[in-house]
């Protein structure tokens, strides 16, 4: 199963060979041309065996040593190549840089544990292939725009169940409609302003329940299964069951505008009118943090799924970032020159594309906190949503518009656009599927965007198929895994770094406590050698080859150190020209 | 225009019949997975909470002697047969899987002071207070017919250990000296002395089959060439060596257990330092085992417990204690690496698990594979310190606890005022009047 050694592609005929150095005994440059001919001739004849021995053995491996009768040779030998893209999805870290003078077992370890994880990268790569998805696509005829084509025009193209989803609800009475996915897809919950509260698996326009709290709703969000979902009432937040059962009121959260749910963590992050951001941790019921951001009230909130970081936008431009276990933001950036209307982050936690009053639309690289894009919108965008495949929906007014690729190529117009009946009050995209879910004033718009779904999804995490039985085993395990919300930080792999501060000060504290250093490098005192070896010039040499080795190391560190600086600037250039 | 938009066929998704398995597709796209390194952490922390949980290590007490259990001996061809000496002469043959005595013998007046079970496993020796050695037959007699040994062999002095060859007729005995026999003659082919009055015990190597081990009343051990004419190497250390044990997987590596609460790993090629000691006991250790692997051995000491070392780690990674269980006389690891039995000063002798955790029986490939899959997990994030803490958690009796403070402090004290480390690697160069070496020396 494991994929055998790769045949060695860079083996050099010329064995290199250290020469010793010349003595005064020896003969000095000046040979006879006769010997210097001999020893050439026997050079020569020497190096070509070795050739020939090279060239027998490589052909050997290359053929994995079988003789097949016929003669003929594999004409692909080795294992099947792999390209280079689908192996860079699948890295992780680099390589661990080794000290220089390491103990054998911990370079063992080191080794053993590069060697396996280089094989599953490899793995996973290889198992790319066998994905049976494809994702969608939508191209123009040459003189057509993408944008252009209307909806109709597009469900009348497709299949007929591609076609069912795109849809219309008018729902007039009841205000304007947000809606939320559920994590697998299959369950749009929809909340209007007056109060209407729905669920329905949209893909078979089932009804799971229908109810109206005689409230106003500021906000819906599923929590981590199609059973239990939020809904932020005018006063306090209220759980609910699928049926439609009231299954808490907690009156801890009050005026709460916006909510975001951490499914890893379990966490219900809510966003209040009074500047309070709290989590609730919906497996326990407790409430985990309750931070008073003082920036006034907080309408503008998204999650960053790759680290569950909490991205909350200011009306004075500012977008600030939130963990539970810190009462201050992380991070402050200001983004705009009005304030922020609406915030968004990419799954993989590189992007954050914001809008703002100044009808800007900006896309931020969230890891180094740089600007990379800046676009105009006449009208500014009040709702934005990110696909899992990173198409962005902008909505401005009651037009909807879908851009693609924001981030590396600069876009000029928009992959789609659509309007609604009312203004737009909620966009989101489903996942696993190419729709996007507008709430408007006038009800709940499904429209098809295709190349916006995940094509292929993985069974034990979000499966849309599941089954009942499958769902409860899911729900334990999440449950099990729950990570705590302590490990919420800008790096979520921080937790495998080694902790070197740490290290640092206990060391340090081991050596006031013990008077001298337990890990410091003993002085070299040289063996005493027998016949001749030991006198004071033997000694000294002996001292002078250890200081040399010692002088080397740090000399070769500092290299290593100046070469990566130099090749961060050569970086930082190449990202400035580009 | 061209478009497709995405449609998945159900019928690809979900089984056909419910009595087919599940369908589940897989991505290993990391973007899909967020959150490895806090998930795998989470885990971890569950699966090292689950070990502690399942830890139960006892099996069985072995009940039936009339006096504290002396010895212990393996049956080399049967991992169900035990067979043990106790302090008024009697021999127990015992089977381990249904935890009853088969056989009964008296074999010596006084303590039995060691056994051993032939290689071919049809014959066992034992060696009583009362001078003899005697050898007896693995079966027991049939109706009607009295308990006599084989062969009666008489010594001159009391042999206090006793050890047989691998592969050859010839056993070892020691008591004032250190005597090889052949089985058939009733006196010593050969003897080594080296100016000690008495040893306690003696073992062969498994892998090296014509050395041998002792241990002397003068604090020293003493290697053997059974092939020499006089013993090959000595090394003298402060207090005296009760057991040594020799690694069946490594060929110069013996453990000595010694009356210092420690013990101490010898290469025996080099002498002049261990190259581990094992800090851990807080009294005498009395005995020693190897585990078939070459990887672990068990201690067994005065302070009422046994422990289970790695053979390179200067701390025990386990601690098996009950409130019956005294002072711990003898120890054996079981042929399958998987038991442990032992013997005590109340006349019992325990089965233990080696891996406390572990789930006995056929495993299905599923569970083997969690089983795994923990595992690597818990050896992944061994050291971060929620993790570190839970592993290394034993309880201990209030004795013991109170006991393994004081000497860490004592310990503690003596480093600060001689400043050497003391991780369980020895001081070089070595402390003078601590150890001392003659190698090769061959005076008498």
């Amino acid at each position: 199963m494991a994929s055998p050694g790769e045949a060695d592609a860079n083996i050099s005929h010329v064995e290199k060979k250290k020469k010793p150095p010349v003595r005064y005994w020896q003969e000095t440059q000046g040979k006879t041309k006769d010997d210097n001919k001999a020893e050439g001739q026997k050079d020569q004849q020497k190096k070509q065996q070795i050739q020939r021995e090279k060239k027998r053995k490589r052909d050997e491996q290359l053929g994995g040593g079988k003789k097949v009768i016929s003669g003929k040779s594999d004409p692909f030998p080795g294992p099947a190549p792999i390209p280079k893209d689908k192996l860079e999805k699948f890295k992780r870290k680099g390589k661990i840089q080794k000290p220089h003078q390491q103990h054998y077992k911990l370079k063992d370890i080191i080794t053993r544990s590069e060697e396996a994880s280089e094989m599953a990268q490899k793995q996973a790569a290889r198992f790319d292939l066998l994905l049976p998805e494809d994702a969608g696509f939508l191209e123009g005829d040459e003189d057509e725009d993408t944008c252009m084509i209307s909806q109709e025009d597009i469900a009348d193209a497709v299949d007929i169940t591609s076609g069912t989803k795109y849809f219309n609800l008018k729902l007039c009475q009841f205000g304007p409609y947000r809606l939320d996915y559920s994590r697998t897809g299959r369950h749009l919950l929809l909340g209007g302003r007056r109060g209407h509260v729905a669920c329905v698996d949209w893909q078979s326009k089932q009804l799971m329940c229908e109810l109206n709290v005689m409230e106003s709703v500021n906000d819906v969000k599923w929590l981590h299964t199609e059973h239990m979902f939020a809904v932020a009432q005018k006063k306090w937040l209220y759980i609910y069951d699928s049926n439609g059962i009231e299954l808490h009121c907690i009156r801890k959260f009050n005026d709460v505008l916006r909510m975001q749910f951490l499914p890893y963590h379990f966490l219900l992050a809510t966003a209040s009118a009074t500047g309070f951001l709290q989590y609730l941790d919906v497996s326990v019921g407790k409430e985990v943090a309750a931070i008073c951001t003082k920036t006034g009230r907080l309408d503008v909130m998204c999650q960053n799924p790759h680290n569950a970081v909490i991205h909350l936008g200011h009306p004075n431009g500012t977008v600030t970032l939130w963990s539970p276990s810190q009462k201050e933001a992380l991070v402050k950036m200001l983004c705009h020159q009005g304030g922020v209307r609406s915030v968004t982050v990419d799954k993989t936690g590189l992007y954050m594309i914001t809008s703002g009053m100044d009808k800007k639309m900006k896309v931020f690289d969230i890891r180094a906190f740089k600007p990379l894009r800046s676009y105009f919108l006449p009208t500014g965008a009040s709702c934005l949503s990110l696909s899992q495949r990173g198409l962005l929906s902008a909505a401005t007014g009651d037009i909807v518009q879908v851009y693609r690729d924001v981030w590396s190529t600069p876009v000029t117009k928009p992959y789609m656009a659509h309007r609604v009946r009312g203004s737009v009050w909620g966009l989101g995209f489903c996942p696993f599927e190419d729709v996007l879910g507008v709430g408007h004033g006038e009800g709940f718009t499904s429209m098809l965007v295709p190349g916006a779904g995940e094509p292929n999804f993985d069974g034990l995490d979000a499966n849309p198929y599941r089954s009942a039985k499958q769902r409860q085993e899911w729900e334990v395990k999440a449950l099990l895994e729950k990570i705590q919300p302590e490990l919420i930080t800008l790096d979520p792999s921080e937790l495998s770094h080694v902790d070197r501060t740490t290290f640092e000060q206990r060391h340090q504290d081991r050596v006031e406590a013990l008077g001298f250093d337990p890990l410091g490098k003993e002085k070299f005192v040289p063996k005493h050698k027998k016949k001749g070896r030991s006198s004071a010039a033997g000694i000294e040499r002996r001292k002078r080859k250890v200081a040399h080795e010692d002088q080397r190391d740090v000399i070769r560190k500092t290299v290593e150190d100046r070469m990566k600086l130099q090749e961060e600037r050569n970086k930082m250039k190449e990202k400035k020209a580009a | 225009m061209k478009v497709k938009v995405l449609s998945r066929n159900p019928d690809d998704y979900v089984r056909e019949t419910k009595h087919d398995i599940q369908r589940v597709p897989r991505n290993y796209d990391p973007s899909l997975h967020p959150f490895e390194v806090g998930r795998e952490y989470t885990r971890a922390l569950n699966a090292t909470k689950l070990e502690r949980v399942f830890a139960k290590p006892f099996l069985a007490s072995l009940d039936g002697h009339r006096d504290g259990v002396n010895c212990l001996a393996k049956h080399p061809q049967s991992l169900s047969t035990l067979l043990s000496g106790s302090c008024d002469g009697e021999v127990k043959v015992w089977n381990l899987t249904k935890h009853e005595c088969v056989r009964t013998l008296q074999a010596h007046e006084g303590f039995v002071r060691g056994m051993v079970v032939r290689y071919c496993g049809t014959s066992f020796f034992t060696i009583g207070d009362d001078k003899t050695i005697k050898h007896w037959k693995m079966e027991a007699p049939g109706y009607g017919e009295e308990e006599e040994p084989l062969n009666t062999v008489l010594g001159k002095a009391v042999f206090t250990g006793l050890d047989h060859h691998q592969k050859n007729a010839v056993f070892a005995t020691c008591g004032h000296q250190v005597d090889i026999w052949d089985e058939q003659r009733s006196t010593p082919i050969r003897s080594f002395t080296w100016g000690v009055d008495s040893f306690s015990s003696v073992r062969f190597n498994p892998v090296e089959t014509e050395l041998l081990g002792s241990c002397a009343s003068d604090r020293s051990i003493v290697l053997y060439d059974m092939r020499e004419s006089t013993p090959l190497k000595k090394v003298i250390m402060t207090m005296r060596t009760n057991t040594i044990s020799w690694n069946p997987m490594e060929a110069y590596y013996f453990t000595c257990a010694n009356e210092d609460y420690n013990l101490y790993t010898y290469d025996m090629r080099h002498l002049e330092n261990p190259v581990k000691v094992h800090v851990d006991h807080v009294s005498a250790v009395l005995d020693v085992d190897y585990s078939p692997t070459g990887r672990e051995f068990v201690s067994a000491s005065f302070d009422k417990t046994i422990r289970i070392f790695p053979k390179d780690s200067a701390s025990s990674r386990e601690v098996y204690h009950t409130k019956r269980m005294q002072h711990v006389i003898c120890v054996k690891w079981s042929a399958d690496s998987k038991y442990i039995l032992s013997g005590s000063d109340e006349m019992n002798i325990r089965l233990w698990k080696a891996n406390a955790a572990e789930k006995l029986g056929v495993l299905s490939p599923r569970e083997k594979q969690a089983i795994h899959y923990s595992q690597k997990l818990k050896e992944k994030f061994q050291h971060h310190p929620q993790i570190k803490r839970i592993a290394r958690h034993r309880h201990l009796p209030k004795v013991i606890h109170h006991q393994k403070n004081e000497l860490r402090v004592m310990k503690e004290a003596r480093r600060r005022n001689t400043g050497e480390k003391n991780d369980g690697n020895p001081p070089r160069p070595p402390f003078k009047g601590e150890l001392a070496i003659w190698a090769g020396a061959r005076e008498k």
